[in-house]
């Protein structure tokens, strides 16, 4: 007895929510863009600048409020406390101090004093006002570049229409994650930009399998409308999808559970990448392809012209 | 597809071979990778963030330097004008321009070779008689490349005093350098230590005037300074500014006591520096002299008798600061001071727990992966799964040979590579699938579906590929190496699919030789 999550020949008429589909990712993306705006992202201190420091109390749980208090007092502006992993651990974020960098440093010595001895301090991090702005620009560097010779790459492997069609999936993807941090508030640092990333090679992977298929067909299948061709391609790759969507799903859960708080942010970043890059090849990427007006090939297969299975029956 | 080629087993087999041969040394080697010197390959280098460390980013601050230069420049003006008796005035520094003006016209020739004998990194210009001096480009290049490869040696020289630490120093950029410190137990001291310039100069104490009538006129007399005091609220000090020696002509510091059994430092100079000690000592008795540390004065003794080749500094130290000052001096004083712009220190307890978080994590997903593999695929899920171990050892394997750095976005990359490692067998065992359907027997199935996929896996793996690489230029430390796990990943990901998982699969069919298939 196989385990199968997608039935064997399915015949869904994928392309018939298009128009349902194309609203809905609209308003995903121009809310994003909205929140964006509005709200605007949560910014760590890789960008911002400022200080991060995570300490754990040698016996007992932290003692959040009473540090709190402690930490108020030394006058250095916006400094925000939360438990972090385990009840002894505590995740500290001073803003960026006024004045030089030495201003930082100074400020940094201070909370150590504060925590005194019961503290065990188990990570500093420190970002100066010129390396955030150096990263935030590299990182913005590095998503254009990476969506560009993905571009080239697909216009390159197949026609100019998949790739503008995978290109906006992706921008769609992109835009999308990044809404979703501003309306939940994570935190949005390096390893964000490496989480975006990472969606956008597993959506442009996803992507691909369906339009090598969609290749594929449309070579085989000469007689068919476009629109055939490209549900077709859907139901024959759908059960890959699932297979591979829910494969990395369970890789990604044991990280979200078992790999600790500082990865979990990026695995849960993951997570929805997975979601919305699955969604997005399906819907977005092959939806928009049913627009364009595709040149089929002229060369012949050697299976010859065979109808598609959900039409036999 | 299912000719595989006797060459294409070898490989196979070779590539598996080596990779458990390199990856062995993380399995069965101690923590500081003893026992496994037999085995070709070293343990896997772990990132900060894992093994713990400090990683900071550092700007030398070039200014400060630019306008010791061109003051110096200016005295040495002030010398040369002298000796050819040329008339001047308004000698000044300012806007990064050392500016005079000659009285006399017919000095002017007198005055031009005296520029040009300043060497080739200043330009001149001038206006009527006054003269304007500043550093050209490649006075200016050369002066930061200088100023920078300094700085290095000099950091290495007091983080790394035996040489055993292995740190990272590398300059970035124009006037930043990277320093990279693994296992730091107190990454406080390290910003001590790099936080100052250490530069350690004895002059006079004018005695023509004291501090308090020089705070109260506002001006000090001419060649002379006000300095203040190192410890807190202590007193300030006319400063003569001559130099009678300085830092460079230390051969040598330890911390020690003195006789009121107080922390000092002991120093010992070269023979230049002796001789020129010994000489404005022996001139001085009775007078007090400054021993200045970074622009501010640690003691101002008195001169007993004339000194030579070594001296105590006392001051208000505790015993950790001599020992740091001590260091500091031997190491050299930096040419310029650094400015801290990224600081990132991980402690070694943290580390560990992310290594054992990672380590957890991956078991768990890879059973995950494979319980749902089989469940889906029966047997040949089965087989899938000993490629995605054998991916794994090979992941491993490659990162410990290209001593690429491991780092905890790393291990999240190895457990993601894992999931989509699956992927290239799923394209392929999904292709089989509907080739059965089509009512194809075993091994024309199997053969035709490995012939369909291998586009796409080439075509979906090299996609992400860009995504990786573009990770890697212009991702910071962490995530450069979250970018070579994956780029590693899904290079082994694609061999191990596309030969080991086949290899396996033309071994069972090869032996049972089915007809019938079930997928």
């Amino acid at each position: 007895m196989r385990l199968k999550l997608v039935p064997e020949n399915t015949s869904i008429n994928f392309l018939k929510l298009y128009r349902l589909t194309f609203i809905l990712s609209s308003l995903l993306v121009a809310g994003s863009i909205g929140l964006f705006a509005i709200i605007g992202l949560n910014l760590g201190i890789d960008f911002k600048g400022g200080i991060l420091i995570e300490a754990r109390h040698n016996t007992d749980p932290a003692n959040i409020s009473g540090l709190r208090g402690d930490l108020k007092v030394l006058g250095l502006g916006d400094i925000s406390l939360q438990g972090f992993g385990t009840e002894t651990d505590i995740l500290i974020r001073i803003q960026r101090q006024d004045g030089d960098e030495k201003a930082q440093i100074a400020a940094i010595q201070l909370v150590g004093n504060t925590l005194g001895s019961d503290y065990d301090i188990r990570r500093t991090e420190f970002v100066g006002p010129t390396v955030g702005a150096e990263l935030a620009e590299k990182g913005i560097l590095a998503v254009v570049c990476a969506l560009l010779a993905i571009m080239v790459y697909i216009w390159f492997r197949f026609e100019w229409q998949f790739s503008i069609a995978a290109i906006l999936a992706l921008t769609h993807d992109v835009l999308s994650t990044i809404g979703l941090f501003a309306l939940t508030n994570f935190e949005f640092n390096l390893a964000t930009v490496a989480a975006i990333l990472t969606i956008a090679g597993y959506s442009i992977n996803d992507t691909v399998v369906v339009f090598d298929r969609v290749r594929e067909n449309l070579r085989r299948y000469k007689s068919y409308s476009l629109r055939d061709i490209l549900n077709k391609s859907l139901n024959e790759t759908l059960s890959r999808t699932v297979m591979t969507s829910v494969t990395t799903l369970l890789a990604l859960a044991a990280i979200v559970i078992f790999g600790g708080a500082v990865l979990r942010d990026f695995a849960i970043a993951m997570i929805w990448g997975v979601l919305i890059g699955t969604y997005s090849s399906v819907f977005v990427a092959v939806g928009l392809l049913s627009r364009f007006d595709i040149k089929r090939g002229d060369d012949d297969d050697e299976n010859g012209v065979e109808k598609p299975e959900y039409e036999r029956t | 597809m299912l000719q595989f080629q006797l060459w294409k087993k070898l490989l196979v087999v070779m590539v598996a071979v080596l990779g458990i041969i390199f990856a062995l040394p993380n399995l069965i080697g101690g923590d500081d990778g003893a026992g496994v010197d037999f085995l070709p390959g070293k343990q896997i280098n772990l990132g900060l963030d894992l093994q713990g460390g400090s990683h900071l980013l550092l700007r030398v601050d070039v200014d400060a330097v630019k306008q010791e230069r061109l003051e110096n420049t200016g005295e040495t003006l002030r010398r040369d004008f002298r000796a050819e008796k040329i008339r001047f005035s308004g000698l000044a520094v300012a806007n990064e321009t050392v500016s005079l003006q000659i009285r006399n016209p017919e000095d002017a020739a007198k005055t031009n070779q005296i520029f040009t004998d300043l060497g080739n990194e200043y330009t001149v210009s001038n206006d009527g008689l006054t003269y304007h001096l500043a550093f050209n480009e490649a006075g200016l290049t050369a002066m930061q490349t200088r100023t920078v490869e300094q700085s290095i040696e000099i950091i290495r020289r007091r983080l790394d005093p035996e040489g055993t630490k292995e740190p990272v120093i590398q300059r970035q950029g124009l006037d930043r350098i990277l320093v990279q410190l693994p296992g730091v137990d107190d990454p406080e001291a390290v910003k001590r230590l790099l936080g100052r310039t250490a530069k350690l100069t004895f002059q006079l104490v004018d005695m023509r005037i004291s501090a308090t009538e020089a705070i109260q006129r506002g001006r000090t007399p001419p060649g002379s300074v006000l300095m203040e005091s190192a410890s807190n609220g202590g007193r300030s000090y006319v400063i003569e500014k001559r130099v009678m020696v300085s830092g460079e002509m230390l051969d040598g510091a330890t911390a020690t006591f003195d006789q009121n059994n107080r922390p000092a430092v002991s120093f010992t100079l070269n023979a230049a520096g002796a001789r020129r000690f010994g000489k404005v000592t022996g001139e001085n008795i009775g007078r007090p002299f400054a021993i200045i540390l970074d622009g501010k004065v640690v003691s101002a003794p008195t001169i007993q008798s004339q000194i030579f080749g070594s001296g105590q500094i006392t001051g208000d130290f505790s015993v950790a600061e001599t020992n740091e000052l001590a260091l500091v001096l031997r190491a050299g004083a930096l040419p310029a001071p650094l400015i801290i712009l990224e600081e990132r220190s991980i402690g070694p307890g943290l580390g560990a727990d992310s290594i054992a978080a990672g380590e957890i994590a991956a078991v768990i997903g890879i059973i995950l992966v494979a319980i749902y593999m089989v469940a889906s695929y029966g047997f040949f899920g089965g087989l899938a799964v000993v490629a995605l171990t054998v991916n794994i050892i090979l992941i491993v394997a490659a990162l410990s040979a290209l001593q690429a750095t491991l780092t905890l976005p790393g291990i999240a990359g190895i457990v993601l590579t894992m999931g989509m490692a699956v992927d290239a067998n799923v394209l392929v065992f999904e292709r089989i699938r509907e080739e059965l359907s089509k009512g194809r027997l075993a091994i024309a199935a199997i053969d035709s579906g490995y012939q369909r996929a291998i586009s796409t896996i080439i075509d979906s793996n090299l996609t992400t590929l860009f995504a990786a690489l573009f990770l890697y230029i212009f991702g910071s430390g962490p995530i450069k190496g979250f970018a070579v796990t994956l780029g590693i990943g899904i290079a082994t990901s694609m061999f191990t699919a596309v030969m080991v998982t086949r290899l396996f699969i033309v071994f069972w069919v090869e032996r049972k030789r089915p007809t019938r298939l079930v997928l």
